[in-house]
């Protein structure tokens, strides 16, 4: 569904260009969930920009469902095949906007129709009041707006979900319900999903394959039973998943 | 543990109030609690009340907000009736919040190290070239790969997880007696978590220092924090010590640790919450 190949993304010209993202590889099957964890600015965020389209001056190629994608200018109907939450959502979310412009907006712009009862539904699908269509993104609270930015992104029904941190800002009860649903859509729709987590556990709930990332190159591709089973082999992936079990004291850390 | 003589923080019965046409409950109802030289934690349901009582306590809320308490100390003195520029003073010197958004509480037209660098000048009375060594110090100090180039960058090009570091080196420097922290650590991977929660633990013991910690990560709180408060539609349901997290008897509590996904024993569904209506009310 997902192919990347030999992908580079630079910020900056000449010789003072950081290169985040440096030559990656990676296929992602129909109806797969291909999890990506990874170093705190390892290129994370970039790498699932530039398949969404947001990020636009990369290297390499990126073939969608059988079709190649560009760089810029990508025709409608392919943008809307995959849709991102995005990790902050007051900035995803336009502050002048209510809920309810938000949610409509992408449906005006495909041109779909049953507008309002597509609204409802995805409101309810994480658990939105439906009176919150009419407050703006500072009049929730930080779960909830990461939960319209959810809502924003199911409500094309896109084949690709692009998700990026999406329940770091959700207590554990609503993480659980939101979890749940990506799996019965997945389970029902066949999605294919790239997620996006420093939650390991998250991680190896929802996806099949598990990229470790550090400094703009994967170190290691995990199954999902591997990481579980503790069968996992580069020492940052090993340090990743002994760390996901809680904080140590300092004094009970061991040194180096 | 030594009997602490007077809180830094104490609160009772503060309510929140947003303006609204219809006629909804307040944000937070009726909330009392002490912040000593510790780690206090608070955990809650999304909408619950949490960022709304740090912005209450901090009186960063819009003029319109109803807040009332009985009391509101924070060092002796009553922050509901301290003037406006008193309390731009608390907020510069003695306390200071980490917004749930780090990124968009950064000023965007100006790069981050001349915002840390403003800090330093501030604070340390230091010239402008020693704020700058003091920037890159305290970004090398927060784990932050690459200092120099990071300096010059505006807020919206750094990583979730460097937007977060960035507010955190920022208060290492002003050093306040207490930080409330909104989720500072939710987009760090683990190991520079664990580096960035041992400097916080260090304020705490060495500056004794008071931290209200609010997290959705309850394995976070509970290894990290010395008390928690449990949050649940505006009110605090429980409070615990931090390490007697898993013998909460709250439902929704309970509820909270049962959705808990875990990498050793996983499950197919997780399961979910039955939120029972009379949990709102008492
Ligand atoms: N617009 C930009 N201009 C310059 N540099 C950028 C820009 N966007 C990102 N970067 C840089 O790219 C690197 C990777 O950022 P990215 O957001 O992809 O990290 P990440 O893996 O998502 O990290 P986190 O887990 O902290 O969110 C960082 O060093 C960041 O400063
Ligand atoms: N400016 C505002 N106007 C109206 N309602 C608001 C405003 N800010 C917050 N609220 C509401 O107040 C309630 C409490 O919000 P708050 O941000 O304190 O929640 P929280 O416990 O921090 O949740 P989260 O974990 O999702 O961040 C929410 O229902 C929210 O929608
Ligand atoms: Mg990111
Ligand atoms: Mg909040």
């Amino acid at each position: 569904m997902i192919e990347v190949e030999n992908l580079t993304v630079a910020f900056g010209h000449g010789p003072r260009a950081n290169r985040v993202v440096r030559g990656i590889d990676m296929t992602v099957g129909a109806g797969e969930c291909f999890g990506l964890v990874g170093e705190s600015g390892c290129g994370k965020s970039t790498l699932l920009g530039a398949i969404a389209g947001r990020v636009k001056h990369w290297q390499g190629a990126i073939t969608i469902a059988g079709e190649k994608v560009g760089p810029v200018k990508r025709p409608l109907a392919q943008l809307r095949r995959q849709q991102m939450v995005f990790q902050d959502p007051f900035g995803s979310l336009h502050p002048r906007h209510t809920i309810d412009r938000t949610l409509m907006e992408p449906l005006r712009i495909h041109g779909i129709a049953d507008r309002e009862a597509r609204v409802e539904k995805a409101l309810e699908q994480v658990g939105l009041p439906g009176r919150f269509r009419f407050r703006y993104p500072h009049q929730l609270s930080g779960g909830q707006r990461q939960r319209v930015a959810i809502a924003r992104a199911l409500i094309l029904e896109p084949s690709i979900l692009l998700l990026d941190e999406p329940t770091s800002a959700l207590d554990v009860s609503i993480q659980a319900e939101i979890l749940n649903l990506l799996k019965d859509l997945r389970e029902r729709s066949g999605l294919t999903y790239v997620l996006v987590s420093h939650d390991m556990a998250v991680v190896a709930h929802l996806c099949d394959r598990i990229a470790v990332m550090q400094d703009g190159v994967f170190v290691e591709i995990s199954s999902r039973d591997a990481m579980i089973r503790d069968e996992v082999h580069h020492p940052y992936t090993r340090m990743l998943r002994e760390g996901s079990l809680g904080y140590r004291p300092a004094a009970a850390v061991p040194p180096g | 543990m030594p009997e602490q003589p007077q809180p830094l923080l104490s609160v009772r019965n503060l309510t929140v109030a947003f303006p609204s046409l219809h006629a909804v409950p307040p944000a937070v109802r009726g909330v009392s609690f002490d912040v000593g030289r510790e780690k206090v934690g608070i955990i809650g349901e999304s909408g619950s009340g949490k960022s709304t009582t740090g912005r209450a306590v901090m009186r960063l809320h819009p003029s319109a907000t109803r807040i009332t308490a009985d009391r509101m100390e924070f060092q002796g003195e009553n922050l509901l009736a301290v003037s406006e520029r008193r309390m731009q003073a608390i907020r510069g010197h003695s306390m200071a919040m980490i917004l749930q958004d780090p990124k968009y509480s950064l000023n965007p037209v100006m790069t981050v190290g001349e915002q840390i660098a403003e800090t330093a000048i501030l604070h340390e009375k230091l010239s402008r070239r020693a704020a700058r060594r003091r920037t890159l110090d305290m970004l090398e100090k927060v784990h932050i790969r690459d200092p120099e180039r990071v300096m010059g960058l505006y807020p919206h090009e750094v990583s979730g997880g460097m937007g977060q570091r960035i507010m955190i080196s920022m208060m290492l420097i002003a050093r306040p007696a207490l930080i409330i922290a909104d989720e500072p650590t939710s987009a760090l991977d683990v190991s520079v978590r664990q580096q960035v929660l041992t400097i916080l633990d260090e304020l705490v013991g060495a500056n004794s220092m008071g931290l209200l910690f609010i997290s959705h990560d309850l394995n976070l709180v509970r290894s990290f924090c010395d008390r928690v408060l449990i949050m649940y539609s505006g009110r605090i349901v429980e409070e615990l010590p931090a390490n007697a997290l898993d013998k909460a008897t709250h439902p929704y509590t309970r509820g909270l640790l049962e959705a808990l996904p875990s990498l050793l024993h996983p499950k197919d569904r997780l399961a979910v919450l039955r939120r029972d209506p009379a949990w709102a009310k008492t």
